[in-house]
């Protein structure tokens, strides 16, 4: 008699439901991930200086930019509005030695931030971001100029986005605090 | 007329669902791999400052983060500016140079990402590059929001 009803037994498991467990974990995941990607201001650090001595630049070479603890901001020494960085920055380094006072060429162009302990975070960011913006304009002109598309087309690896890239570093240093 | 639909008829009109599993359980894959599920426990409040020119960091795994912000205390009060990397808060700011440079051995490509609330003031953050650099992490970024204008 127990014979006979273990072969009425299905071998098989019923999978009907199997997709719809599935399901219910695919949702799960779908809601919980996140695929928001980082944004922000990218920089490289200065390494800690050795011993050898950095090599000399030249004055006009250097645009100082000093935000003081007053939030105010000052390039080379002289009191400049945040929104008017941007323009200051572009003629500095896209000066290709036409003015004695500015940068001889845009390779030779270093910009160096120096900041006070009690700069405020938020004007800090607003000026490096008008840095930034002023690269990308410089970087964009020439993309326009040289092959006839914006810089944010080229694709990354290509040779003329490094072209773009080496012909506007990004010279930007922080100064050494005090 | 009668010989199409006789033709019609004859076609099954079933969808076969058999492999439907199969994709749901790709996709269910694909998004478990996906999905981070560890977020840190913020000890800090950081409200981010907005920018323009941003860039995108594609490569999470690179990226580290550090929190500069004012602690949170009990009943939504706000402390003095502390740093927190990944779930402690640090008390030495000397401290961070020995956690960067073991979390650079891990990661030699390793961004370090600077979450700093807006209204901090620029001296602690001098500070952790400081560290930064001592322990050899020179990328770094300034977590920001875009600015909608």
């Amino acid at each position: 008699m127990l014979k006979k009803k273990r072969n009425r037994e299905t071998p098989e498991i019923n999978g009907s439901s199997l997709a719809d467990i599935a399901f219910l974990l695919l949702i799960f995941f779908l809601v919980v991930t996140t695929i928001d990607v980082d944004t922000g201001i990218g920089l490289v650090l200065p390494p800690i200086p050795d011993d050898i001595e950095p090599p000399p630049i030249r004055e006009r070479n250097i645009l100082n930019i000093l935000v003081d603890a007053q939030g105010r901001v000052l390039m080379d020494g002289e009191l400049t509005a945040v929104v008017q960085v941007k323009d200051k920055i572009v003629r500095f380094v896209n000066n290709n030695g036409a003015d004695p006072e500015l940068s001889d060429s845009p390779d030779d162009a270093i910009v160096s931030i120096k900041t006070d302990r009690r700069t405020p975070y938020n004007i800090y960011i607003d000026m490096l971001d008008e840095v930034m913006g002023a690269y990308a304009e410089l970087r964009n002109n020439e993309s326009m100029a040289r092959f006839g598309v914006s810089f944010d087309a080229l694709n990354e690896e290509s040779e003329q986005y490094e072209e773009i890239k080496n012909a506007f570093p990004k010279r930007i240093s922080i100064a050494e605090p005090d | 007329m009668s010989k199409f639909k006789k033709k019609s008829a004859k076609t099954n009109q079933a969808i076969p669902t058999s492999a439907m599993p199969d994709i749901v359980f790709m996709l269910l894959i694909f998004f478990m791999v996906t999905t981070v599920l560890r977020e840190v426990e913020l000890q800090v409040q950081v409200q981010y400052s907005r920018a323009e020119n941003i860039e995108k960091i594609e490569q999470k795994r690179l990226v580290s983060y550090v929190y500069i912000g004012p602690e949170k205390l009990a009943n939504s009060r706000v402390g003095d500016t502390r740093v927190q990397i990944d779930d402690a808060l640090i008390d030495d700011i000397g401290a961070i140079r020995n956690i960067m440079y073991d979390k650079l051995l891990e990661e030699p490509r390793l961004i370090v990402s600077l979450r700093v609330d807006q209204e901090s003031e620029f001296g602690i953050v001098t500070d952790v590059q400081q560290e930064l650099r001592h322990a050899g992490t020179l990328r770094i970024n300034y977590s920001t929001l875009f600015e909608t204008l």
